[in-house]
């Protein structure tokens, strides 16, 4: 593991970052934190998925698989009275076997084939729990226990509860981003032929990957299941949602350690204001955002350098360096 | 150069079928440690072939590759990078997004078994030896054409393998690139790695390899000191050329003998 300042700078950062959340639970009313609670959960989304679709580049649009998976787990569980806090780990268990289910077949694929696959995913589950009724509740939906207190104190827990699963995700990031594990995966993203040949496991590592972004989103789902004590499987399983955590990340940065932060609340915010000034046109605008993130920004705010900024407001004085078209043109 | 009786390398009649026919043929071969050994042949012989059956990138029709007293024939490429065979790539293949001190490292996380601080430094002396380690925050993909050739070797080297198959990693060079890189390939096999040179570029081969295999039709066509395989009527008529055939006989002052 290499730590230079930098790295140091950016946990510390984090940390400090995820504190203060923390703290302003106390001050917050319950619309805040509920606006609150939404952020972390997507940014839990996003961490996890930049892990598969931004550290190892699969375009994976089964996020919300996981997250219905996790939900439903955990409400059946907690249906059938297990602990609220047990069911969730229970809920991150059945992630990962899930995620391996789904992976190991679907790993084998690339590119287009593979967002084909796990997109595909999405809908399989929700029919599935729209249909198998004595399980899931089928297309009623499923109650779960209401967790006891104040409306306010439930709040603050659940608020508190998802701003932990957020910072864990933070911290395995943080964790892949600098290990051989997360190393690797970025080989496999760039060149998966030469990762093997200089002795990467490839399919351990994206079965790995696949795995960990499984588990995290399953304990979102599950968190969240508990917070509205009512999932039903458009609501678990919701197909925008798939694509959405995708587009936040590459908004933010993909394959970066605050990259899926930055893109889950500058989205989030963008959407608000879409909704709130263009009620009649916010799909339409929401897509024409979409389109153009992944058309102009395609390595997101941070894969940004400043060297990119100036050299596309100033093309004159850029500062890109000749001498390596020379090169090229020379040998 | 002292020669241990195992060889390093063994290959036991390797075929590799592709829909019928034959691109490797029942191909024998031992490399001994230590030494530089040339692999040629016309385009299409079946050299490119031969290093992926080694290297575990194509599965082997029949036949068994040895390695160390043990069968790597049904192995995973990045088992056999972990065993200790590291190649380049005819068309290079960096991590184009990464730098290059970075690409070197990845030789010497997982092959060469290091932690991500000691894989570090081991890239530092491996970039030091190729010449690269003025460019090592430069992103692989704006090097130049020889620099990348040269990050191939480095980030095999990284590997530290017992074994190192070269794929042309001269073509396209200028004549100073070349000798630069005949001088480096020599002292990496110093160090006691066998290393298969796989050129087109007989210079290089008569410069650096002591015995050279030659391939046709997948087949060998001839083995031997490189001296001697020259002058083989088999491989002047196959691969090499009556031209070639008089001007090496000129330079080296020894007789050839003509194909009928």
């Amino acid at each position: 593991m290499i730590i230079d300042r930098a790295f140091a700078l950016k946990i510390a950062f984090g940390v400090l970052l995820f504190a203060c959340g923390a703290m302003l639970s106390a001050v917050l009313d319950n619309y805040y934190l509920q606006v609150g609670t939404t952020l972390a959960m997507l940014c839990s989304l996003c961490w996890a998925w930049n892990i598969v679709g931004g550290y190892m580049g699969y375009p994976a649009l089964c996020m919300i698989s996981f997250f219905g998976i996790g939900a439903y787990a955990g409400g059946i569980a907690q249906a059938a009275g297990v602990p609220e806090t047990l069911a969730w780990f229970v809920a991150a268990g059945v992630g990962l076997l899930f995620a391996l289910l789904l992976g190991v077949p679907l790993l084998r694929l690339k590119g287009h084939y593979f967002a084909v696959g796990t997109i595909a995913s999405v809908e399989v589950l929700r029919e599935v729990a729209n249909n198998w009724d004595q399980l899931t509740g089928g297309a009623i939906g499923l109650n779960l226990p209401i967790h006891a207190g104040s409306p306010d104190e439930v709040g603050r827990y659940f608020y508190l509860a998802m701003l932990g699963l957020a910072f864990i995700a933070f911290l395995v990031t943080a964790i892949v981003d600098r290990t051989q594990f997360g190393f690797g995966l970025r080989c496999i993203r760039q060149n998966e032929q030469a990762a093997s040949m200089v002795g990467i496991n490839v399919f351990k590592y994206k079965v790995g990957a696949f795995v960990l972004t499984g588990v995290l989103g399953a304990a979102t789902g599950a968190i969240y299941a508990s917070m509205v004590a009512f999932i039903e499987p458009k609501d678990a399983f919701n197909i925008i949602m798939t694509i959405e955590i995708p587009v936040m990340v590459m908004l933010g940065g993909m394959g970066t350690i605050f990259g899926p932060l930055i893109g889950g609340v500058s989205y989030v915010i963008l959407k608000e204001f879409v909704w709130a000034y263009f009620i009649n046109w916010h799909s339409g605008l929401l897509g024409l955002i979409v389109v153009t993130v992944i058309y102009f920004l395609p390595v997101g705010v941070l894969g940004l350098t400043w060297r990119d900024i100036f050299r596309k407001f100033g093309a004159s004085k850029s500062t890109r360096p000749v001498t390596s078209d020379i090169a090229r043109s020379a040998s | 150069m002292t020669k241990a009786t195992t060889p390093v390398l063994e290959l036991k009649s390797v075929s590799r079928l592709f829909e019928g026919i034959h691109a490797v043929d029942n191909v024998s071969l031992k490399l001994y440690a230590g030494e530089i050994v040339g692999l040629i042949g016309p385009n299409g012989a079946g050299k490119t072939t031969l290093v992926n059956l080694i290297s575990g990138f194509l599965s082997v029709s029949s036949g068994d590759v040895i390695f160390d007293g043990e069968s790597i024939t049904r192995k995973k490429p990045h088992v056999i990078a972990q065993n200790g065979i590291a190649r380049t790539f005819q068309i290079v293949q960096p991590f184009a997004r990464m730098t290059v001190l970075e690409n070197v490292m990845a030789g010497a996380i997982y092959a060469g078994h290091r932690g991500m601080v000691q894989a570090r430094d081991k890239a530092i002396e491996c970039l030091e030896f190729t010449k690269l380690a003025h460019l090592k925050d430069m992103p692989a993909s704006e090097l130049a054409l020889a620099n990348r050739k040269r990050l191939e070797l480095a980030k095999s080297l990284a590997m530290n393998p017992r074994l190192l198959m070269l794929d042309e990693v001269n073509a396209g060079l200028n004549s100073s690139e070349i000798d630069e890189a005949i001088q480096m390939i020599r002292s990496i096999a110093a160090t006691g790695i066998t290393i298969v040179v796989i050129e087109h570029l007989m210079r290089v081969v008569t410069a650096l390899a002591e015995r050279t295999v030659v391939l046709h039709h997948g087949a060998v066509a001839s083995e031997g000191p490189t001296e001697e395989v020259m002058r083989d009527p088999k491989v002047i008529e196959a691969y090499l050329g009556n031209k070639f055939a008089q001007r090496f006989a000129e330079t080296s002052g020894v007789p050839v003998a003509r194909p009928a």
